[in-house]
C-alpha cells in the first residue's frame, strides 16, 4: 500500500470494501454485527470466509476451520466469482500471494490486501504500522466561529465536529483493556463502550451508551473540564495528545438529538414513593432521572422562575444554548419528574414539611451567595458580583434589553476580578456586549488560573486582556457614586499553601491604578442561608456547608440527602452530577431496602 | 382603589397567602419578557389564598401590571421573601409610613396590633390622592395622624413634625417603625437617633432574584454589607447608610426611560 493510501485508510477505521471487477459490496450487515463476507478455496473445497471490518481487529474466520500458518489456495468474489488474487503484490510480512479489495474511506477509494497465509495480519500495514498512524493522527480541533464575528454575537462558539472529524478522532482511541479514563469520570461513563460504538458508524448506540451512566451528555461534553478528568488519564496522553473524549461526547448527543433519536425509556416496576428534589441544577436533575427511572415519583422544586440553576442563570448561551438545557429537562419531564418553578424551599415549605409528603429529600441548591473581598467601594454602582452579571445577562436576558425590560450593565472599560470559569464567562459576556476593553485580573500567575485552559485561550482570542499577579486594593469612585478607577498591587508568589498553589504575597508600595468604569467581582461564592435559617437542625461543616456521608451523600437528617456545591463548595456541573447519583443511589437502597424488610416482616406473620 | 397612580391587587396565591408575614416580600414577574420586581406584601387572607399587594405606578413593570384587568394572571409569583418583621409586645408603638410604603406598614402595624402593642400611626404624603389605606389604618391604630406636604389634607408638612411632638410628649413610646421612600426613612432615623429612640427601617434597593443570589441588593448596615434579601428587608434605621442605598436605587433611572421609551414605540 503506497504512503498517500495509509493517509486516507487511517481516517475511516471502519472499512466499505468492493470487489474491484464488479464493483459489489462485500460489506454484510448481520442482526448483530457487521462482516465482511468472500468466498475462498482451502483443499480445494469453495468455503467462506468472514473478516472484521475494523482495521483494528482484522483477524479472519472461515466457514471450514482453517490453522493458522495454513494458506488458502484462492480468494474469489462471492459475486462474480472472479479470483482476487493480485499477480504483482506479495504479503509485506511472509512473502504469501494475496487478495487485493478496494475500500472506500473518505470518499476515496483505496486498494487494500489480505494476506492468504491464516494468522497474518498484513493488509498494507502491519499492527506496528497501525499503531504509528494512530498516533500520527493528530487530536481533532472542533471547528469554530471565528473570533472577529463572534464577538458580536452570543451564538455558541465551537460548531462541534462533522461525522468525519468524529470518527477520526474516535479512530485514535487505543481501545484500553483497563481504561484509565473511566477512572477519571465522576459518573464513570463507559468511554471505551462509547467511541466502538462510534467506530462503528453507530453514533446513536454510542448516545445510549453514554446515556447510561450520564443523562446530560450534552452538556457534559460542553462544559466539563475533561482535561482534569477522562482526558488527564488518557494513555495517548503520555506520547501524543489525549483523545477528545469530551469533543466525542458533545458529537454523540447533538447527533442523537438532532436526528431525534432519543427514546424515552418506558419506568417498569413504578412504586408510589415521593422524592423532593430542592434545586433544578445539574445534580437535582441527575437525582431525579435516576430516581424517576428507579420508579419513584420524583418533584424538582426550583427557586427561579426557570429550570436548569446554573446552567440557565450561570453559564452563558454561547458556551452553553439554553435549547439545549430545556431540550434535557423536558426528556425528564417525559420521563414523568414533575417540577415546580417559583417555590423557594425553606420558605414556602421546610425541609420538615417536605418530610411529611414526600419519603426523601435531595438538596442541591449549590452554593449561590456572591463573595465580596471587603474592600472599599464594592458597593459603588457598576460594580457588580459575577453572580448578579451573569444573572441578568442569561437569567433575564439584559442583553436583548430593552426588548427585554432588565437593564443591561454596561462599560467600555470592564475589568473582572477572578481567574475562574465565571470570570472567563463574565469577560467575555463583557466583550460580547459592547465593551471596548476587557481586562481580567487575578492575583497569581497564568500557571494557576483556574479557569480552563480552553476557556483562557478562546478569551484571549477575543481580545480579553489578562493582568496577572494583580490583586485589587480598593475602587475609586466619582461624584455620582459610579466606578472611575480601581487602585491594584502587585503580588508575587510565595511558599505552597494548603492547596499545594503558592500564596500570592502583595509586595509593598507597588500600587498602581486602572482605569475602568465596570467591575465584575468574580472570587467565588459562598452557601445561601436561607435553607440553614429555616432548618436549624441540618449540620453545617466547617466552612459553613451540609455536612453530608461522602459515601451515601446522607445529611444529619433522616431521610434527607445532599450533594453539589452546597456540600462541596464551588465545584464543576459533572462533580454535582456525581453526587446527585450518589444521593439517587443510595436513597434507592434505602428505600426499596425498607420495603424489603416489609415484606419480611408480613411473610413472618 | 383607582387613585391616579396607586393600584391594588389581590393575587390568588394560596402557597404563599398561607406562608407569608408581615415584612416579607414577593417578587414578581409580568410576562416572559419582564424584570423581576419585588414588592412587599400589604395584607394577606390566608383562608382565601390570597395576597394583597400596592404599588404606584412608576416604571414599565408597574405600567404593565395597570393595563391588567380582573381575572389576568401574571407570569410569575415567588415568595415569601425576606425575614419577617419581630413583632412582639413592645408596649408603644408609633408606625410611621409614607406614600405605598403605608401599604405595607399597614400589614406590620396589625401584627403589632395584634401582639398586644398600643400602635400609634402616622401617615403621610404628596397629596390627597396618594393618602392610601386611611380607614384601614384608623381601624388597627389607636391614634391616627395624617399628612400631606401641600397640605390638601390632614396636617401640612412631613411625617416628622407629629412624630418628633410625639416623642417629646409621651414617654411610654419603645419603639418606631418607618417604611416608605428612602429620604422620609432617613429623615425619621436622624430625628429618633436624637432621642436614642429604636428605630426599625424596611429598605427596597433594587433586586433581581431575592434569594441571595446575585447580591444586587447589598446595603451597608453597620459598616457591613448585608444583603437586604436574606439578611432583612428590615435593619436597625440608625446604621443604615441611606447616602449609599440611595445612590445604588438611582443607577437605573435612564434605563427604566429607555425601557418605557421603548415600551411606547
Amino acid at each position: 500500500m503506497l504512503e498517500q493510501d495509509v493517509k486516507y485508510l487511517k481516517f475511516k477505521t471502519y472499512l466499505n470494501t468492493y470487489c474491484p471487477f464488479c464493483h459489489q459490496s462485500f460489506n454484510v450487515e448481520k442482526k448483530d454485527h457487521k462482516q465482511i463476507e468472500f468466498k475462498a478455496k482451502y483443499k480445494g473445497e469453495e468455503i467462506d470466509i468472514f473478516l472484521s471490518p475494523y482495521l483494528d481487529v482484522f483477524d479472519s474466520e472461515t466457514s471450514v476451520p482453517v490453522k493458522d500458518g495454513e494458506f488458502l489456495e484462492d480468494l474469489m468474489c462471492p459475486h462474480c466469482q472472479k479470483s482476487l488474487i493480485s499477480p504483482e503484490t506479495k504479503c509485506g510480512e511472509c512473502g504469501s500471494p494475496v487478495g487485493s479489495v478496494i475500500i472506500s474511506a473518505l470518499s476515496k477509494l483505496v486498494p487494500f490486501f489480505i494476506c492468504l497465509k491464516k494468522g497474518c495480519e498484513w493488509h498494507g500495514l502491519t499492527k506496528a504500522d497501525e499503531r504509528k498512524i494512530k498516533l500520527k493522527i493528530p487530536r481533532q480541533d472542533m471547528p469554530e466561529q471565528d473570533q472577529t464575528l463572534r464577538i458580536h454575537n452570543h451564538q455558541e462558539v465551537p460548531y462541534g465536529f462533522t461525522t468525519e472529524l468524529a470518527s477520526l478522532e474516535a479512530g485514535r482511541c487505543l481501545q484500553c483493556k483497563v481504561p484509565k479514563c473511566v477512572e477519571g469520570c465522576p459518573v464513570n461513563v463507559d468511554i471505551p463502550g462509547f467511541i466502538k460504538l462510534m467506530r462503528e458508524d453507530n453514533f446513536d448506540g454510542a448516545a445510549k451508551k453514554i446515556k447510561e451512566r450520564n443523562v446530560l451528555p450534552a452538556i457534559c461534553g460542553r462544559v466539563c473540564p475533561q482535561e482534569s478528568q477522562c482526558e488527564e488519564k488518557c494513555i495517548l496522553g503520555y506520547k501524543d495528545k489525549p483523545v477528545a473524549i469530551g469533543r466525542l461526547e458533545r458529537f454523540v448527543a447533538d447527533f442523537e438529538r438532532k436526528m431525534e433519536l432519543v427514546k424515552i425509556p418506558i419506568v417498569k416496576n413504578k412504586n408510589n414513593k415521593r422524592i423532593a428534589i430542592v434545586g433544578s441544577g445539574p445534580g437535582g436533575l441527575t437525582c431525579a432521572a435516576d430516581m424517576a427511572l428507579h420508579g419513584y415519583s420524583v418533584t424538582v422544586f426550583e427557586a427561579l422562575h426557570e429550570l436548569g440553576g446554573v446552567l440557565t442563570y450561570g453559564i452563558p448561551e454561547f458556551r452553553l444554548p439554553k435549547s439545549i438545557v430545556q431540550f434535557e429537562i423536558n426528556f425528564l419531564k417525559q420521563l414523568g419528574v414533575r417540577f415546580e418553578v417559583n417555590h423557594i424551599i425553606g420558605t414556602i415549605l421546610t425541609i420538615d414539611e417536605l418530610l411529611e409528603h414526600f419519603d426523601a429529600v435531595y438538596i442541591g441548591v449549590g452554593a449561590g451567595l456572591p463573595v465580596f473581598a471587603n474592600i472599599e467601594g464594592e458597593s459603588l454602582g457598576n460594580v457588580f458580583s459575577s453572580n448578579e452579571y451573569l444573572t441578568r445577562m442569561n437569567l433575564m436576558k439584559a442583553y436583548r434589553f430593552p426588548e427585554y425590560d432588565t437593564p443591561m450593565p454596561k462599560g467600555n472599560k470592564v475589568v473582572v476580578v477572578g481567574g475562574g470559569n465565571v470570570a472567563m464567562d463574565c469577560a467575555r459576556t463583557a466583550i460580547r456586549t459592547g465593551s471596548s476593553d476587557v481586562t481580567v485580573v487575578y492575583r497569581r500567575s497564568r500557571n494557576e488560573l483556574p479557569a480552563r485552559e480552553e476557556e483562557v485561550h478562546h478569551a484571549e482570542e477575543e481580545g480579553i486582556k489578562f493582568k496577572l499577579l494583580t490583586n485589587p486594593t480598593r475602587y475609586i469612585g466619582t461624584d455620582y457614586s459610579t466606578l472611575k478607577a480601581m487602585e491594584c498591587i502587585k503580588m508575587q508568589l510565595g511558599e505552597p499553601d494548603a492547596s499545594g498553589r503558592r500564596r500570592p504575597v502583595p509586595i509593598e508600595n507597588s500600587e498602581f491604578i486602572i482605569e475602568c468604569d465596570m467591575a465584575i467581582i468574580a472570587i467565588g461564592t459562598g452557601p445561601n442561608p436561607i435553607i440553614f435559617s429555616t432548618t436549624p437542625n441540618l449540620k453545617r461543616n466547617k466552612w459553613g456547608y451540609i455536612d453530608v456521608n461522602q459515601e451515601t451523600g446522607e445529611t444529619s437528617i433522616e431521610g434527607v440527602y445532599a450533594g453539589g456545591d452546597i456540600v462541596s463548595g464551588s465545584a464543576t456541573v459533572i462533580e454535582a452530577m456525581g453526587a446527585g447519583r450518589i444521593a439517587a443511589n443510595s436513597m434507592h437502597k434505602k428505600l426499596s431496602g425498607t420495603k424489603e424488610k416489609e415484606k419480611e416482616k408480613e411473610t413472618k406473620k | 382603589m383607582a387613585k391616579g397612580t396607586i393600584i391594588r391587587f389581590d393575587i390568588s396565591a394560596p402557597k404563599i397567602a398561607a406562608k407569608i408575614k408581615a415584612g416579607q416580600f414577593i417578587i414578581l414577574r409580568v410576562n416572559e419578557t419582564g424584570e423581576r420586581i419585588p414588592l412587599t406584601v400589604a395584607d394577606k387572607d390566608e383562608f382565601a389564598g390570597i395576597i394583597t399587594i400596592i404599588f404606584q405606578v412608576v416604571g414599565k413593570t408597574t405600567a404593565l401590571m395597570r393595563s391588567l384587568n380582573e381575572g389576568d394572571t401574571i407570569k410569575d409569583v415567588v415568595g415569601p421573601l425576606g425575614k419577617p418583621v419581630e413583632i412582639h409586645n413592645a408596649g408603644t408603638v408609633v408606625m410611621v409610613g409614607g406614600g405605598t410604603g403605608i401599604a405595607i406598614l399597614h400589614h406590620v402595624a396589625k401584627a403589632f396590633k395584634n401582639a398586644g402593642n398600643n400602635v400609634i400611626g402616622i401617615i403621610g404624603a404628596r397629596d390627597k390622592d396618594l393618602i392610601i389605606l386611611e380607614s384601614e389604618m384608623e381601624a388597627i391604630c389607636d391614634e391616627l395622624i395624617v399628612t400631606t406636604d401641600d397640605g390638601s389634607y390632614g396636617q401640612r408638612g412631613f411625617v416628622t413634625q407629629p412624630l418628633q411632638k410625639y416623642l417629646d410628649e409621651r414617654y411610654d413610646i419603645k419603639l418606631v417603625y418607618a417604611i416608605g421612600p428612602i429620604i422620609m426613612m432617613k429623615n425619621v432615623c436622624n430625628l429618633t437617633k436624637k432621642y436614642n429612640m429604636p428605630t426599625m427601617v424596611s429598605l427596597n434597593p433594587v433586586m433581581i432574584d431575592g434569594t441571595g443570589m446575585c447580591g444586587g441588593c447589598r446595603v451597608k448596615v453597620d459598616n457591613k454589607t448585608q444583603f437586604c434579601c436574606v439578611d432583612g428587608p428590615d435593619f436597625d434605621g440608625h446604621t443604615v447608610d441611606f447616602e449609599e442605598l440611595e445612590k445604588r436605587n438611582s443607577l437605573y433611572l435612564k434605563d427604566e426611560k429607555t425601557s418605557l421609551l421603548f415600551s411606547i414605540k
